[in-house]
């Protein structure tokens, strides 16, 4: 992988921007391919540093397909003055990136066994690269259930390919949201409380999960209820990051950095700071 | 004369004609010679063109939340502490463009920058101050991602170590086993020997560099009396040092107690000012600042030091996850001694009392630690964090 | 009431209720089924009997006036509907509604708290079953009312 990077990892690459989707009125997602030169492989669960030119970088998980090589596919909400240019960019036009960094979802370790994948909000995007290459490999895999909870039935990510996704019958997705009017049909509540309905087999699954920190502390302990150990969770987790090379030092949770030994993390490997204040 | 080349390890003795000698051959090949000299009201780290520019005859007075620089009975040219710079400001510097970009339409292209590398000749490191150079050489270097400008800046630098022949008021080198004596890391060390008229240095070869450099210095033996004389120096200073930090278990301790009223205590006098952590030889934590021309033609990237003190430092969207002065002091210290150890093999803090001179409020590493292990949680049992 | 009992013990609530006990709560017990959108119950009637949900989803809603009804949550198979049935004046607090066709077991409330009042034992067995449902759903209200998917700060 290092092999990929140019000698100064400090320095971006230029991507060309080939297709711009808005999913919601905030949040886009943006299909990149390299300039020049082919393209880095990367594991699911790992992100890039995504340069909107004279504004800034940040970091973005890869929410594409691991198996297709062309290009990177990015969601992102507008939130700052970075990710509101990038989620402007249109097609044709370009931005700087470096990457993939950081670890992925446990896809091998996971092998032969069942997966529960809980996702809140655009936490769904990190973990559809996990999902693809379930999906692309499915023989190797037990059961695998999707626990997504979103705030409101509107705010619901790649619609249509959930909508695709429920109809197979070797993938289970529930859906939840935190608010609803009487036109939805589906669960309302958080996505936790969809846990105890999984039938989980704690011996036998592993959890992968994304989402706001809240959400994922209130996840974690619905898992170790239905039994899970802590080394059977993996989380996804987000900080401030200015290099992603665990040099800047400003991701840093506990003695972890966050783009070097996540961003995801093996829960009993932050089992102790996980719930501390202001880490 | 000399011209005979010592071993590693060797001792010989050389006068202060022998010291400007030596900067002298360190400038004829090509270094670019970094000493302390007067500066700002306190002994700095700049360019040195012979032994008038350094501080004969001065020394600081170091207290926490004070410094002062003051007249010796002597003239010593090391006859000082540490002053608030650190080698870090040349091997890391303070301000640095990273890359440049330019655009065109919807074409853009980003280009690497020439990576600027004078051959650094440091004179006066103390043995803390080699301690924080190599923290810092394992956190920009022994990593699996490199900055490879620091590796640049780094490469071939030759040090001139000197062993502190003053204790500070503020340093515990001796409780981070960092100093008074430079433990290796060096090209040459010296020990500065005044005693009645004389005013000679004791130099210990520390490489084959230093070796062949050394060879060409006006010297002479050192006698048993004189290998004595230096290491008296050096032990008087490290009983003269007034500050101790007990490392032990302090990792543990640390990180066992994330919500010790301690940090709350300290937190009501701490100004969050990051003054620490600009003074502290091994920090490292940077931000970056991108900017483009009025045309949006061209864009840079430059990197700062920055501090875990700043808001800003933590912010992810919404705001910044380490809101309380509380939450950043205790970063900063639980960082420094001990989640370094489990980042980076050994602590953080190479006890040259920095960090306590320049608070402006006077906060002392030492006490905050001695103060934590006064009634701390049994360490290794983490506080449970309530959902 | 044979078919109730075991209906009953199927249900991961009433696990390792000891037989006795299950005998008497089913003596309280009847079969429901509620047709999709009908109303299980209404805000302010009588609480006088909760539902052990077997299948189907239930809405909790709440209304305010000029507003299209709030649903704030939403229970299924193996959940418990209702709480109020405990607590005096035994009033509902929200609607239930049968989003599809829901199967339920019934339990008549008075009768319920009556055996619980007699066999404090009961009585116990019952509490230790109910409140760790209540509880996790406050810590779950707790985390639906912290909004954490919205744009922060703004």
């Amino acid at each position: 992988m290092t092999a990929a990077f140019p000698a100064n990892a400090f320095v971006p690459t230029a991507y060309r921007v080939i297709r711009q989707r808005r999913e919601m009125r905030d949040v886009a997602t943006l299909e990149l391919s390299a300039a020049a030169g082919e393209l880095p492989t990367f594991a699911p669960g790992q992100f890039n540093m995504l340069y909107a030119f004279g504004v800034g970088e940040v970091a973005i998980s890869v929410s594409g397909d691991p198996g297709n090589r062309g290009r990177f596919v990015h969601t992102l909400r507008a939130v700052g003055a970075v990710s509101t240019a990038l989620a402007r960019l249109e097609a044709g036009q370009m931005l700087g990136l470096r990457g993939p960094f950081g670890t992925g979802w446990p896809m091998t370790a996971a092998v032969g066994s069942d997966l529960v994948i809980i996702a809140g909000g655009l936490g769904l995007a990190p973990l559809r690269p996990a999902l693809y290459h379930l999906l692309s490999h499915r023989a190797d895999y037990g059961g695998i259930t999707v626990l997504y909870g979103t705030r409101h039935p509107r705010d619901i990510l790649y619609r249509r390919e959930i909508e695709r996704w429920r109809r197979r019958l070797d993938l289970d997705i529930e859906i939840t949201v935190d608010h609803a009017d009487r036109a939805w049909h589906g669960h309302v509540g958080v996505v936790p409380a969809l846990i105890p309905r999984a039938a989980i087999d704690p011996e036998n699954t592993f959890a992968l999960v994304c989402g706001p920190e809240a959400m994922m502390r209130f996840t974690v302990a619905g898992l170790r209820d239905a039994g899970l150990a802590p080394e059977r969770i993996y989380l996804s987790m987000e900080r401030n990051m200015k290099c992603a090379l665990g040099l800047c030092g400003r991701c840093q949770f506990g003695p972890t950095f966050i783009c070097k030994d996540g961003p995801v993390m093996r829960f009993d490997r932050i089992l102790q700071i996980f719930a501390t204040r202001e880490i | 004369m000399g011209g005979h080349v010592l071993a590693i390890g060797a001792k010989a003795m050389m006068t202060r004609d022998g010291l400007q000698a030596l900067i002298e051959a360190l400038l004829s090949r090509g270094y670019r010679l970094i000493g302390p000299r007067l500066g700002e009201g306190a002994i700095v780290y700049d360019d040195i063109g012979g032994i008038a520019d350094l501080p004969a005859g001065w020394t600081d007075r170091q207290e926490a939340g004070s410094y002062r620089l003051e007249r010796r009975a002597d003239a010593a040219f090391f006859g000082y502490a540490v002053g608030p710079q650190s080698w870090k400001r040349f091997l890391h510097p303070p301000v640095e463009r990273l890359w440049q970009a330019r655009r065109e339409g919807d074409e853009l292209a980003i280009l690497p920058i020439e990576i600027e590398t004078p051959k650094f000749a440091f004179l006066g490191v103390r043995g803390c101050e080699l301690r924080a150079i190599q923290i810092q050489d394992r956190v920009f270097t022994g990593g699996s991602q490199v900055d490879v400008a620091y590796g640049a800046r780094r490469r071939g630098n030759f040090i001139v170590a000197v062993n502190c022949g003053t204790a500070g008021g503020t340093c515990f080198c001796v409780s981070m086993a960092s100093g008074p004596k430079a433990k290796g890391g060096f090209d040459l060390a010296l020990t500065e020997l005044i005693e009645g008229g004389a005013h000679e240095f004791l130099v210990e070869i520390g490489s084959a560099t230093g070796a062949d450099l050394f060879a060409g210095i006006p010297q002479r033996t050192a006698s048993g009396d004189d290998i004595a004389a230096a290491e008296a120096v050096v032990a008087r200073t490290a009983r003269e040092m007034g500050r101790t930090l007990d490392n032990t278990g302090i990792k543990e301790l640390l990180q066992g107690n994330p919500n010790h009223p301690r940090w709350d205590t300290v937190a009501s006098r701490c100004l969050t000012c990051a003054n620490c952590t600009m003074v502290c030889p091994t920090c490292f934590c940077t931000t970056v600042e991108d900017g483009s021309d009025l045309a949006g033609a061209t864009a840079a990237r430059v990197r700062k030091w920055d501090s875990c003190f700043t808001l800003d430092f933590s912010f992810v969207h919404g705001g910044p996850v380490r809101s309380e002065p509380r939450a950043r002091y205790r970063q900063w210290m639980t960082h420094k001694l001990a989640n370094w150890i489990d980042q980076f093999g050994k602590s953080g803090c190479v006890g040259c009392g920095r960090c306590i001179t320049w608070c402006p409020v006077g906060i002392d590493i030492t006490e905050e630690v001695a103060a934590i292990r006064a009634n701390a949680r049994t360490a290794g049992t983490p506080e449970k964090g309530g959902a | 009431m044979e078919g109730l009992d075991s209906i009953l013990a199927e249900q991961p609530f009433f696990a390792a209720l000891e037989p006795e006990l299950s005998k008497i709560v089913s003596g309280c017990a009847r079969n429901r089924r509620f047709d999709a959108g009908s109303y299980i119950f209404h805000e302010g009637d009588d609480a006088d009997e909760f539902y052990l949900i077997r299948h189907g989803r239930v809405a909790l809603e709440m209304v305010a006036p000029g507003q299209a009804p709030v649903v704030f949550n939403t229970l299924g198979s193996g959940d418990i509907l209702g709480a109020s049935w405990l607590v005096p004046p035994y009033k509902w607090m929200f609607d239930a509604r049968a989003v599809e066709l829901t199967r339920a077991v019934g339990i008549d409330a008075k009768c319920l708290r009556g055996k619980c009042e007699a066999d404090h034992h009961l009585g116990y067995e019952m509490m230790k079953r109910f409140l760790p449902v209540f509880v996790r759903r406050l810590h779950a209200t707790r985390l639906q009312i912290l909004d954490v998917y919205g744009k922060r700060g703004k």
